[in-house]
């Protein structure tokens, strides 16, 4: 028997392949949640990390293309398989209730068309940097001289403005719900969840799922409230003197915060 | 007692189906749900009306010939029992109570109440049977099995074969019924020989029917008149993806 027959066309298949793929995409948002967090760090540290990033040239193609393809899978059968259940039901009841089926469970295809669309908008904004105009995506210098992206800026900006970073703390929020039924449900079509372990494992999951909100919320909120604050002084629109009292005081502190490191880039 | 039932009646395969309102008065508690829709259809033929046609037999909750979804659940609304099983006790004095036939493209109906489950034999048929030698049975004890593995057979083995949880299922799946048949004998020393080609047909034969696909809800789990647990359906996937990893990759004869 053909393995791409069995993984494409049979039900049990299909639901191993969705399990596959939710998997990969699991791992690359725990990744790209643990590149973020490094926002709390000096912004040298997130701006040379992304810097890396792209200077991966083919490679960088390489991978995107392959969480790409992940991700069409995912969607592509979980399509196909709502299909084929809307066609093995024609007729519906008049009355069900529903018995034991956790609300994460009934809400999967919600959760994963509103986080898709979300992914949509977060690569326009962040990774296409077309959602906003130029003043959105500052440039600035590492301590070695070399000009980069500067992403903490960027993701700064991009939280100010409440209506996006609402939108950002949604999604995370019905990402980690929709995480919360698949990293169990993942065990489940690959047949490793027995009685066993299967209270561990529920109870693991959403330990992972809070964690992975409570980080992802944690960068928005900071950056909404000022916890971390913009420190190149271009990105701000205040490239003068720190004794200037024509800018506001925030623009002051944050320069003031930066100290040696901007007078050497600005240098 | 008394109660309203709202029954769905359908002439035949071919004819459109609608919802009836009857009255069943004079009930005693203690009758099953069955021996009520026995007194309302004898009401029903003393008025010269077609009674309501539905699917029983044992009485006893063993055979799985009863069915009904009965106020949005298969089977009534107690836990781990048949329709025939589930007595008018359970429901208050003047309810309304919706009776419904089990809905699922591969379980067409026939007549009112009545489904055509022959679906389920067709998967049984594909593989939920060992090929055993003719002639006299084994001596007992001849073949040990651990009472951990006997156990965990005979709760698969429970499986009536109703389809509550086709019915339950909000995708019409059949995937614990399958599981159930197909993991039953895979637990067995009986059931090795032919455990790959059995998980592989069975799961075809599943797909062919029109059976929806599993979304790990356990709905089925939590309808089905015997409790099978879901752990079957893990292991269902397991054997599966086992089976086609070595069908893929197996040698074959000349």
């Amino acid at each position: 028997m053909n393995i791409l027959h069995v993984l494409f066309r049979s039900s049990v298949g299909k639901k191993v392949t969705m399990a596959v793929s939710g998997f990969i995409l699991f791992g690359f948002v725990i990744g790209h949640l643990t590149g973020n967090l490094q926002i709390f760090s000096n912004p040298d540290k997130i701006n040379s990390y992304a810097h890396f990033l792209e200077s991966l040239g083919s490679a960088l193609w390489a991978i995107r293309l392959f969480l790409l393809t992940t991700l069409v899978v995912h969607v592509w059968l979980a399509a196909q398989l709502t299909i084929e259940n809307r066609q093995a039901r024609k007729t519906g009841y008049r009355q069900q209730v529903t018995l034991r089926a956790t609300l994460a469970s009934r809400y999967m295809r919600w959760t994963g068309v509103i986080v898709f669309l979300f992914i949509v908008y977060h690569l326009l904004h962040f990774t296409v940097r077309v959602t906003h105009g130029p003043e959105a995506y500052p440039m600035t210098v590492l301590v070695d001289g070399t000009p980069v992206r500067d992403v903490h800026s960027m993701m700064i900006l991009g939280f100010q403005e409440p209506l996006i970073a609402i939108f950002y703390l949604v999604s995370v929020g019905l990402l980690s719900w929709h995480l919360s039924h698949g990293l169990v449900s993942m065990f489940q079509s690959v047949g490793l969840k027995t009685r066993t372990w299967a209270h561990f494992l529920e109870r693991t999951v959403w330990v992972v799922c809070i964690l992975y909100f409570i980080g992802n919320a944690a960068i928005v909120l900071a950056a909404m409230t000022g916890q971390v604050r913009i420190q190149n002084p271009q990105a701000v629109g205040f490239a003068c003197r720190t004794d200037c009292e024509v800018c506001g005081a925030r623009n002051a502190e944050a320069l003031a915060e930066t100290g040696a490191h901007s007078e050497e880039n600005q240098s | 007692m008394k109660v309203t039932l709202r029954v769905w009646r359908q002439k035949d395969g071919d004819s459109a189906g609608k919802f009836e309102e009857y009255e069943a008065e004079g009930l005693n508690p203690n009758m099953s749900f069955l021996e009520m829709l026995d007194v309302v259809n004898e009401d029903l033929t003393t008025k010269g009306e077609d009674p309501i046609a539905f699917a029983h037999d044992c009485r006893e909750g063993i055979c799985g010939t009863c069915s009904c979804m009965i106020d949005g659940k298969p089977h009534g609304p107690e836990t781990g029992v048949t329709t025939c099983q589930t007595y008018m006790r359970s429901f208050n004095d003047g309810d309304l109570i919706t009776v419904e036939p089990f809905r699922a493209s591969a379980f067409p109906v026939q007549k009112d109440l009545i489904t055509d489950r022959s679906a389920f034999d067709s998967v049984v048929q594909a593989g939920g049977f060992i090929t055993a030698r003719t002639g006299s049975c084994e001596d007992a004890n001849a073949l040990p099995i651990g009472k951990e593995i006997a156990d965990l057979a005979m709760d698969a083995a429970a499986c009536i074969g109703c389809g509550a949880c086709v019915a339950a299922c909000k995708n019409s799946s059949a995937m614990l019924f399958v599981s159930a048949k197909a993991g039953q004998l895979n637990l067995l020393p009986q059931g090795q020989p032919e455990k790959d080609s059995r998980v592989l047909n069975m799961v075809a034969t599943m797909d062919e029917a029109g059976f929806g696909n599993c979304t790990n809800q356990y709905e089925c789990s939590a309808a089905c008149p015997k409790l099978i647990s879901e752990e079957f359906i893990s292991k269902l996937n397991r054997d599966y993806l086992a089976a086609s990893v070595k069908s893929a990759f197996k040698a074959s004869a000349l």
